[in-house]
């Protein structure tokens, strides 16, 4: 039996003339997911990416995770192949469906025929599927409207097929179609959300994460790291920077009003990001802000922030409720690294009464007892950097 | 002397990557992975990369691995932590009489606490019949436990019927299988086939004594045996025994593909087959079609451990029933229905991807000698 993965294309082939860079850019990185799996051929006809693996003994279950996370994929398939004959075809449902129609009741058939040349017409070829299998297994009977499995059977140009379930895809369009973002990550809960739904509208990633040893640990940056290889399954490889940030929360500290800190300290954030963004190529900032969450998160705090970067800063969570962040985090499996209880940079030093009605002009003033420009220097001289890759 | 160790179902000998993990784990990266400083936050990494490797190798998420002593406690959390669980929703067991020990003797504990159990019989070969699995199992079952892979013949047994017969009958079951003999021999990733509870064991696959996992499917609720620190989420507490753990996970990463050593041991498997039977009196007792790591026959009329020393004294290791039931009958080879010469005969030759094909020669040459110099005249 020859199994294959179908993939069902998105809002991609809604592009018109750039279909095919998107269309090119997808399949780069299916290529790029799926070879550490073994060899596979991947093209497009008919609207569809076929993916089929060359090689015997290859692992289709792994593959179609994978697959199942690649942005521009919108549905996807796997897929037994048969000859383009009824026998060929009764016989492949058969072995290709056997555990599952043993162990449900009802069943119906869905076909399609785009190959007009076939004998059969699609009602037909449901008609005879049908009956075989219940001639083949007494215990199934027929239900149109609420059945246990939809047997699938497409007859296309290069052959048959019968489907097993159909699943959804990651949506989206192909990263790297959208230039290059780059995302300021914490460990908490929102920035990996914030992340992964910039990648899915086609943003490459690079990551930006301050430490602040000794307030914060080894594991706050382990954590991050294993984030971003969660955030990595779906986005491919990130390039993280680990900015080193004690430094620049000591001088603030101990010059600028307490109730200052945290907006001070995260327009600082803002230009060092800016800085390494800038020299990565990077078009654009992505943060994990959400409107009100907390008081560095007000409007006027934003202002704030937002003056002090240059590039556009991308909020992609500023209207979402907390609940849907967390319900998003669960679905892309960061969830649980990032309720780990270690410290991180945001929370070292916080005042006890944070402003959340800031002043630009006092701001300002505070600010400018700090040697902003060497500061930013050092941290970013002093920065470090690794390359995160999905499936270590 | 050159040693043919051809007892692996027993033990196996600690591979140099392993041996080289523990010595670093007891004497350089020695923290508790609980502290905080960074000896502790290296050893916690030691401890997340040896989960990652067993993961990996069962195809499963991190957080379903759960670090135990060895097989006989992992078969226990699993079977009590699956049973007391479940008490309300139904108290009887589907198990086997060709189990393990550490399954049986739990099983028979449940079953003196109240539990039903349906002991499955082998047939005359040491199978388990699918038909049977799905007959026994009903809607009020709540744990279905089942060897992997026999330890004594090498029969496969039928996990994939079990999983079915608990979706055809609704049975509130979980699946647990005892893959301590079949770990890193066969395909046996427990998501793809439906198994909630999956136990291995370290040191028959070139791993450390001492240490074992069980994989509890996510979502899976079972009532943990011990309690304290909250290690291992809960469920296993005690600080881990990071030496051991480091060495398994470093013994499976150096594990050969599965299809891989199975080619070999078919091979292997298969010569000595061919070899032993050109000898007198010589009877297979493993099917034709068990798993070729372990093949187990009879040699006439020569008593086992009188092979077995007469073997060792030409370096050449195998055991006689299995080494857990030292010098008692095999209540595997008893509940198969052989005659009892026969069992009293029997050896085990039990490969692994080590051996080669100057073991197997070494042993068919003992035999022959053995057969020559122990066998009662007529």
């Amino acid at each position: 039996m020859k199994e294959i993965i179908l993939i069902k294309l998105g809002e991609i082939v809604l592009k018109g003339l750039n279909r095919q860079s998107f269309e090119f850019a997808l399949i780069r990185n299916l290529r790029r997911r799926l070879e550490p799996l073994g060899k596979f051929d991947i093209r497009e006809a008919q609207s569809t990416i076929y993916v089929e693996p060359l090689q015997e003994g290859i692992d289709l279950e792994a593959a179609a995770e994978r697959v199942g996370k690649v942005f521009g994929v919108i549905a996807f398939s796997r897929a037994c192949m048969a000859e383009k004959n009824m026998d060929s075809i009764l016989k492949t449902t058969v072995d290709y469906l056997r555990d599952e129609l043993r162990t449900i009741s009802s069943f119906k058939v869905e076909s399609k025929r785009s190959d007009k040349h076939f004998p059969l017409k699609s009602p037909e070829i449901s008609a005879a599927v049908g009956e075989y299998l219940l001639q083949q297994f007494p215990n199934l009977h027929v239900d149109v409207h609420n059945p246990d499995l939809e047997v699938r059977v497409e007859v296309r140009d290069f052959g048959a097929y019968i489907h097993g379930k159909a699943l959804p895809g990651a949506g989206g369009i192909p990263v790297g179609t959208g230039g290059k973002a780059a995302i300021l990550i914490s460990g908490g809960i929102d920035s990996p959300v914030a992340a992964w739904q910039m990648a899915r509208r086609g943003l490459e990633l690079t990551a930006v994460h301050f430490a602040s040893p000794p307030y914060t640990s080894e594991r706050a940056e382990q954590k991050v790291v294993d984030l971003l290889q969660k955030v990595s399954e779906y986005a491919g490889r990130i390039f993280m920077f680990t900015v080193p940030f004690t430094k620049i929360q000591e001088e603030i500290r101990d010059k600028c009003p307490e109730e200052y800190f945290t907006l001070i300290m995260r327009r600082f954030m803002m230009r060092a990001a800016e800085r390494i963004a800038r020299k990565e190529g990077c078009s654009a900032l992505i943060t994990g802000e959400s409107l009100g969450q907390v008081a560095s998160q007000t409007l006027q705090a934003i202002v704030c922030t937002d003056a002090a970067a240059m590039m556009p800063v991308f909020r992609p969570l500023i209207g979402t409720d907390k609940s849907e962040i967390v319900a998003m985090a669960r679905r892309i499996d960061t969830y649980d690294l990032s309720i780990q209880p270690y410290e991180d940079c945001c929370t070292v030093f916080t005042p006890k009464h944070p402003r959340t009605r800031p002043e630009m002009e006092k701001l300002l003033e505070a600010e400018a007892a700090l040697d902003k420009e060497a500061l930013l220097e050092d941290c970013v001289k002093r920065t470090t950097f690794r390359k995160i890759t999905p499936y270590r | 002397m050159k040693e043919a160790y051809l007892d692996n179902s027993s033990t196996t000998r600690v591979c140099e990557p392993a041996a080289a993990k523990v010595m670093e784990l007891m004497t350089e990266n020695y923290g508790n992975p609980s502290s905080l400083h960074t000896l502790g936050f290296r050893a916690e990494q030691a401890l997340t990369e040896a989960r990652r490797n067993i993961a990996a190798a069962l195809g499963a998420k991190e957080d379903e691995v759960f670090f135990t002593s060895g097989g006989t406690e992992s078969n226990n959390l699993a079977i009590f932590g699956a049973a007391y669980a479940r008490k309300r929703m139904g108290m009887h067991i589907v198990t086997t009489q060709i189990e393990h020990p550490s399954v049986t003797n739990a099983v028979r504990q449940l079953e003196k606490e109240g539990w039903e159990v349906t002991w499955l019989q082998p047939d005359r070969e040491g199978h388990i019949l699918p038909e049977a699995v799905q007959e026994a199992v009903r809607p009020d079952t709540t744990l279905v436990t089942m060897m992997a892979v026999n330890n004594e013949v090498g029969t496969i047994l039928p996990l994939d019927a079990a999983a079915q017969a608990i979706a055809a009958k609704k049975a509130p079951a979980l699946l647990h299988v005892d893959a301590v003999q079949g770990f890193g021999k066969l395909d046996l990733r427990p998501e793809r086939r439906k198994i909630d509870l999956l136990s291995i064991s370290a040191h028959k696959i070139h791993g450390p004594k001492g240490v074992g996992a069980l994989y509890v499917r996510k979502g899976v609720r079972i009532a943990p045996r011990t309690f304290g620190g909250g290690q291992e989420h809960g469920m296993r507490p005690g600080t881990e025994g990071l030496p051991a753990i480091g060495g398994f996970g470093a013994a499976v990463k150096a594990l050969p593909p599965v299809n891989e050593g199975l080619r070999q041991a078919e091979e292997l498997a298969a010569i000595c087959r061919e070899k032993l039977l050109a000898l007198p009196g010589v009877e297979f007792n493993s099917p034709e079609d068990a798993l070729p790591y372990i093949v187990n026959f009879s040699v006439g009329a020569v008593r086992a451990e009188t092979m077995l020393h007469f073997l060792a004294a030409r370096g050449v290791y195998v055991s006689s029933g299995s080494a857990c039931s030292k010098g008692k009958q095999s209540p595997v080879l008893e509940a198969m229905g052989l005659p009892r010469e026969r069992i009293q005969a029997a050896l085990r030759v039990s490969f692994s991807h080590l051996n080669t094909l100057e073991d197997v020669d070494a042993l068919v040459e003992g035999v022959r000698e053995g057969l020559a110099s122990l066998a009662v005249k007529k």
